[in-house]
Protein backbone atom coordinates (compact mmCIF):
# COMPACT_ATOMS: atom_id res chain seq x y z
CA UNK A 1 0.00 0.00 0.00
CA UNK A 2 1.25 3.44 -0.74
CA UNK A 3 0.06 6.73 0.57
CA UNK A 4 0.74 10.05 -0.98
CA UNK A 5 0.48 12.08 2.19
CA UNK A 6 4.14 11.99 3.11
CA UNK A 7 7.47 12.47 1.41
CA UNK A 8 9.83 9.57 2.10
CA UNK A 9 11.82 10.22 5.25
CA UNK A 10 15.16 11.55 4.12
CA UNK A 11 16.90 11.99 7.41
CA UNK A 12 18.28 8.67 8.68
CA UNK A 13 16.46 7.34 11.69
CA UNK A 14 19.13 6.92 14.34
CA UNK A 15 16.57 5.32 16.66
CA UNK A 16 18.16 6.74 19.77
CA UNK A 17 15.47 5.76 22.19
CA UNK A 18 16.18 2.04 21.87
CA UNK A 19 15.86 0.07 25.10
CA UNK A 20 17.56 -2.93 23.51
CA UNK A 21 20.10 -4.57 25.77
CA UNK A 22 22.48 -7.42 24.97
CA UNK A 23 24.58 -9.70 27.14
CA UNK A 24 27.32 -11.96 25.84
CA UNK A 25 28.58 -14.89 27.88
CA UNK A 26 32.20 -15.54 26.93
CA UNK A 27 33.05 -19.06 28.05
CA UNK A 28 36.09 -19.90 25.93
CA UNK A 29 39.71 -18.94 26.37
CA UNK A 30 41.12 -19.57 22.91
CA UNK A 31 42.11 -16.74 20.63
CA UNK A 32 39.58 -17.64 17.94
CA UNK A 33 36.71 -17.86 20.42
CA UNK A 34 37.64 -14.64 22.22
CA UNK A 35 36.71 -12.48 19.27
CA UNK A 36 33.01 -13.23 18.67
CA UNK A 37 31.87 -11.65 21.96
CA UNK A 38 34.22 -8.69 21.52
CA UNK A 39 33.15 -7.98 17.96
CA UNK A 40 29.45 -8.30 18.62
CA UNK A 41 29.47 -6.35 21.87
CA UNK A 42 31.43 -3.60 20.16
CA UNK A 43 28.99 -3.54 17.25
CA UNK A 44 26.06 -3.39 19.68
CA UNK A 45 27.60 -0.40 21.48
CA UNK A 46 28.08 1.35 18.16
CA UNK A 47 24.36 0.97 17.61
CA UNK A 48 23.52 2.62 20.89
CA UNK A 49 22.66 -0.68 22.57
CA UNK A 50 23.55 -1.38 26.21
CA UNK A 51 26.06 -4.25 26.15
CA UNK A 52 27.51 -6.54 28.81
CA UNK A 53 30.07 -9.32 28.61
CA UNK A 54 30.14 -11.97 31.33
CA UNK A 55 33.36 -13.97 31.39
CA UNK A 56 32.97 -17.47 32.72
CA UNK A 57 35.16 -20.56 32.92
CA UNK A 58 37.92 -20.41 30.30
CA UNK A 59 36.53 -17.08 29.19
CA UNK A 60 38.19 -15.65 32.30
CA UNK A 61 41.49 -16.06 30.46
CA UNK A 62 40.39 -13.10 28.34
CA UNK A 63 40.37 -10.78 31.37
CA UNK A 64 43.03 -12.45 33.53
CA UNK A 65 46.01 -10.07 33.45
CA UNK A 66 48.35 -13.06 33.34
CA UNK A 67 46.80 -14.71 30.28
CA UNK A 68 44.91 -12.02 28.34
CA UNK A 69 47.94 -11.03 26.28
CA UNK A 70 48.72 -14.57 25.37
CA UNK A 71 45.57 -16.37 24.16
CA UNK A 72 46.25 -19.15 21.71
CA UNK A 73 44.70 -20.79 18.73
CA UNK A 74 45.28 -24.45 17.98
CA UNK A 75 44.39 -26.45 14.89
CA UNK A 76 44.45 -29.57 17.09
CA UNK A 77 41.04 -31.19 17.09
CA UNK A 78 39.63 -28.44 14.88
CA UNK A 79 38.60 -29.93 11.53
CA UNK A 80 37.59 -26.48 10.28
CA UNK A 81 41.23 -25.67 9.61
CA UNK A 82 41.13 -28.34 6.86
CA UNK A 83 44.62 -29.50 7.81
CA UNK A 84 45.43 -33.17 8.32
CA UNK A 85 44.63 -33.74 12.00
CA UNK A 86 48.03 -35.36 12.67
CA UNK A 87 49.78 -32.06 11.91
CA UNK A 88 48.00 -30.17 14.65
CA UNK A 89 49.83 -32.10 17.34
CA UNK A 90 53.33 -31.42 16.04
CA UNK A 91 55.58 -29.34 18.30
CA UNK A 92 55.34 -25.63 17.60
CA UNK A 93 52.12 -25.93 15.61
CA UNK A 94 49.97 -24.04 18.13
CA UNK A 95 52.48 -21.20 18.31
CA UNK A 96 52.62 -21.00 14.54
CA UNK A 97 48.85 -21.10 14.10
CA UNK A 98 48.44 -18.45 16.82
CA UNK A 99 50.99 -16.22 15.15
CA UNK A 100 49.25 -16.55 11.79
CA UNK A 101 45.83 -15.82 13.21
CA UNK A 102 47.08 -12.75 15.10
CA UNK A 103 48.64 -11.48 11.91
CA UNK A 104 45.42 -11.92 9.94
CA UNK A 105 43.42 -10.16 12.63
CA UNK A 106 45.90 -7.28 12.78
CA UNK A 107 45.80 -6.90 9.00
CA UNK A 108 42.08 -6.21 9.27
CA UNK A 109 42.82 -3.37 11.67
CA UNK A 110 41.23 -5.31 14.53
CA UNK A 111 42.99 -4.82 17.87
CA UNK A 112 44.40 -7.52 20.13
CA UNK A 113 42.24 -8.71 23.01
CA UNK A 114 43.41 -6.31 25.78
CA UNK A 115 43.11 -3.26 23.55
CA UNK A 116 39.76 -4.46 22.26
CA UNK A 117 38.47 -4.77 25.83
CA UNK A 118 39.59 -1.21 26.55
CA UNK A 119 37.81 -0.02 23.41
CA UNK A 120 34.61 -1.69 24.62
CA UNK A 121 34.92 -0.05 28.03
CA UNK A 122 35.54 3.33 26.37
CA UNK A 123 32.43 2.80 24.27
CA UNK A 124 30.41 2.33 27.47
CA UNK A 125 30.34 -1.47 27.59
CA UNK A 126 30.28 -3.44 30.85
CA UNK A 127 32.63 -6.31 31.70
CA UNK A 128 31.90 -8.82 34.46
CA UNK A 129 33.68 -11.88 35.81
CA UNK A 130 31.91 -15.03 36.94
CA UNK A 131 32.25 -15.63 40.68
CA UNK A 132 32.35 -19.41 40.64
CA UNK A 133 35.01 -19.48 37.91
CA UNK A 134 37.08 -16.83 39.68
CA UNK A 135 36.85 -18.82 42.92
CA UNK A 136 37.86 -22.03 41.14
CA UNK A 137 40.91 -20.37 39.63
CA UNK A 138 41.76 -18.44 42.77
CA UNK A 139 41.37 -15.05 41.10
CA UNK A 140 40.35 -11.77 42.74
CA UNK A 141 39.56 -8.36 41.28
CA UNK A 142 43.23 -7.41 41.39
CA UNK A 143 44.07 -10.25 39.03
CA UNK A 144 41.61 -9.01 36.44
CA UNK A 145 41.77 -6.39 33.71
CA UNK A 146 41.06 -2.95 35.20
CA UNK A 147 38.01 -2.39 33.04
CA UNK A 148 36.17 -5.29 34.70
CA UNK A 149 33.46 -3.77 36.88
CA UNK A 150 33.05 -6.64 39.27
CA UNK A 151 32.76 -10.33 40.01
CA UNK A 152 29.15 -11.51 39.85
CA UNK A 153 27.34 -14.60 40.97
CA UNK A 154 25.09 -16.32 38.48
CA UNK A 155 22.04 -14.87 40.21
CA UNK A 156 23.42 -11.35 40.06
CA UNK A 157 24.11 -11.81 36.36
CA UNK A 158 20.54 -12.95 35.75
CA UNK A 159 19.21 -9.93 37.65
CA UNK A 160 21.50 -7.56 35.80
CA UNK A 161 20.48 -8.83 32.39
CA UNK A 162 16.74 -8.57 32.93
CA UNK A 163 15.21 -7.95 29.52
CA UNK A 164 18.51 -8.47 27.64
CA UNK A 165 19.14 -10.67 24.66
CA UNK A 166 21.66 -13.26 25.84
CA UNK A 167 24.24 -14.81 23.56
CA UNK A 168 26.36 -17.70 24.81
CA UNK A 169 29.73 -18.19 23.20
CA UNK B 1 18.27 6.90 -6.53
CA UNK B 2 16.41 9.46 -4.48
CA UNK B 3 17.10 13.11 -4.14
CA UNK B 4 16.49 15.35 -1.17
CA UNK B 5 16.50 19.09 -0.89
CA UNK B 6 19.08 20.01 1.73
CA UNK B 7 20.18 23.58 2.39
CA UNK B 8 18.24 24.61 -0.71
CA UNK B 9 20.04 22.19 -2.98
CA UNK B 10 19.05 18.97 -4.70
CA UNK B 11 21.25 16.23 -3.22
CA UNK B 12 21.44 12.51 -4.07
CA UNK B 13 20.74 10.26 -1.10
CA UNK B 14 20.10 6.56 -0.52
CA UNK B 15 16.85 5.14 0.84
CA UNK B 16 17.84 6.03 4.41
CA UNK B 17 19.03 9.54 3.62
CA UNK B 18 22.81 9.06 3.50
CA UNK B 19 24.48 11.05 0.75
CA UNK B 20 25.63 9.02 -2.22
CA UNK B 21 27.71 11.52 -4.20
CA UNK B 22 31.01 12.44 -2.57
CA UNK B 23 31.32 15.67 -4.54
CA UNK B 24 27.90 17.03 -3.69
CA UNK B 25 29.02 17.58 -0.11
CA UNK B 26 30.50 20.76 1.25
CA UNK B 27 30.85 22.27 4.70
CA UNK B 28 27.70 24.35 4.37
CA UNK B 29 25.77 21.17 3.71
CA UNK B 30 27.42 19.44 6.66
CA UNK B 31 26.08 22.11 8.98
CA UNK B 32 22.56 21.36 7.79
CA UNK B 33 23.09 17.59 8.04
CA UNK B 34 24.35 17.97 11.60
CA UNK B 35 21.39 20.13 12.47
CA UNK B 36 19.06 17.48 11.02
CA UNK B 37 20.25 15.04 13.66
CA UNK B 38 20.57 17.49 16.52
CA UNK B 39 24.34 17.95 16.61
CA UNK B 40 26.03 21.34 17.06
CA UNK B 41 29.34 21.18 15.27
CA UNK B 42 32.38 22.24 17.29
CA UNK B 43 35.96 22.50 16.01
CA UNK B 44 36.55 18.97 17.24
CA UNK B 45 33.59 17.66 15.24
CA UNK B 46 35.07 19.33 12.15
CA UNK B 47 38.47 17.73 12.68
CA UNK B 48 36.81 14.32 12.77
CA UNK B 49 34.62 15.00 9.76
CA UNK B 50 37.60 16.19 7.75
CA UNK B 51 39.47 13.03 8.70
CA UNK B 52 36.54 10.93 7.47
CA UNK B 53 36.38 12.82 4.18
CA UNK B 54 40.12 12.51 3.56
CA UNK B 55 40.23 8.85 4.54
CA UNK B 56 37.32 8.03 2.25
CA UNK B 57 38.94 9.88 -0.64
CA UNK B 58 42.09 7.87 -0.13
CA UNK B 59 40.59 4.44 0.48
CA UNK B 60 37.14 4.54 -1.09
CA UNK B 61 35.58 3.28 2.12
CA UNK B 62 34.01 5.01 5.09
CA UNK B 63 36.33 4.46 8.09
CA UNK B 64 34.91 2.43 10.96
CA UNK B 65 34.90 3.74 14.51
CA UNK B 66 38.02 1.71 15.21
CA UNK B 67 39.79 3.28 12.24
CA UNK B 68 38.77 6.79 13.26
CA UNK B 69 40.31 6.20 16.67
CA UNK B 70 43.33 4.07 15.68
CA UNK B 71 44.33 5.90 12.49
CA UNK B 72 42.71 9.29 13.02
CA UNK B 73 43.79 9.47 16.66
CA UNK B 74 40.39 10.46 18.07
CA UNK B 75 39.68 8.55 21.31
CA UNK B 76 36.69 6.20 21.32
CA UNK B 77 35.21 7.87 24.40
CA UNK B 78 35.26 11.24 22.73
CA UNK B 79 33.57 9.91 19.59
CA UNK B 80 30.71 8.63 21.72
CA UNK B 81 30.47 12.02 23.44
CA UNK B 82 30.51 14.08 20.26
CA UNK B 83 28.24 11.80 18.23
CA UNK B 84 26.12 10.10 20.90
CA UNK B 85 24.72 6.57 20.66
CA UNK B 86 25.57 5.75 17.05
CA UNK B 87 28.83 7.57 16.38
CA UNK B 88 29.96 5.69 13.27
CA UNK B 89 26.70 6.28 11.41
CA UNK B 90 26.30 9.85 12.59
CA UNK B 91 29.82 10.82 11.57
CA UNK B 92 29.31 9.23 8.17
CA UNK B 93 26.01 11.01 7.68
CA UNK B 94 27.39 14.45 8.47
CA UNK B 95 30.51 13.78 6.38
CA UNK B 96 28.28 12.89 3.42
CA UNK B 97 29.58 9.32 3.20
CA UNK B 98 27.91 5.90 3.10
CA UNK B 99 27.49 3.97 6.34
CA UNK B 100 30.71 2.15 7.27
CA UNK B 101 30.72 -1.51 6.26
CA UNK B 102 33.56 -2.90 8.39
CA UNK B 103 32.79 -5.03 11.45
CA UNK B 104 35.25 -3.38 13.83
Amino acid sequence: MTTTEQEPRLIPDFGEDTDRKMAFIASKGTLDMAYPALIMANAALGEGIEAHIFFTFWGLDMINKKTMHDLKFTPLGNPATHMPQGLGGLPGMTAMATHMMKKQIAELGVPEVPEFLQMIVDAGGHLWACKMSADMMGLGEDDLFDGVEGILSATEFIELTDGAQIIFI
Amino acid sequence: MTTATIAGREIHVDAEGFLTEYDEWDEELAKQLAQNIGIDLTDRHWEIIRFLRADYRENGETPTLRRVSAVGGFPTKELFQLFPKKPAKKMAYIAGLPKPKGCV
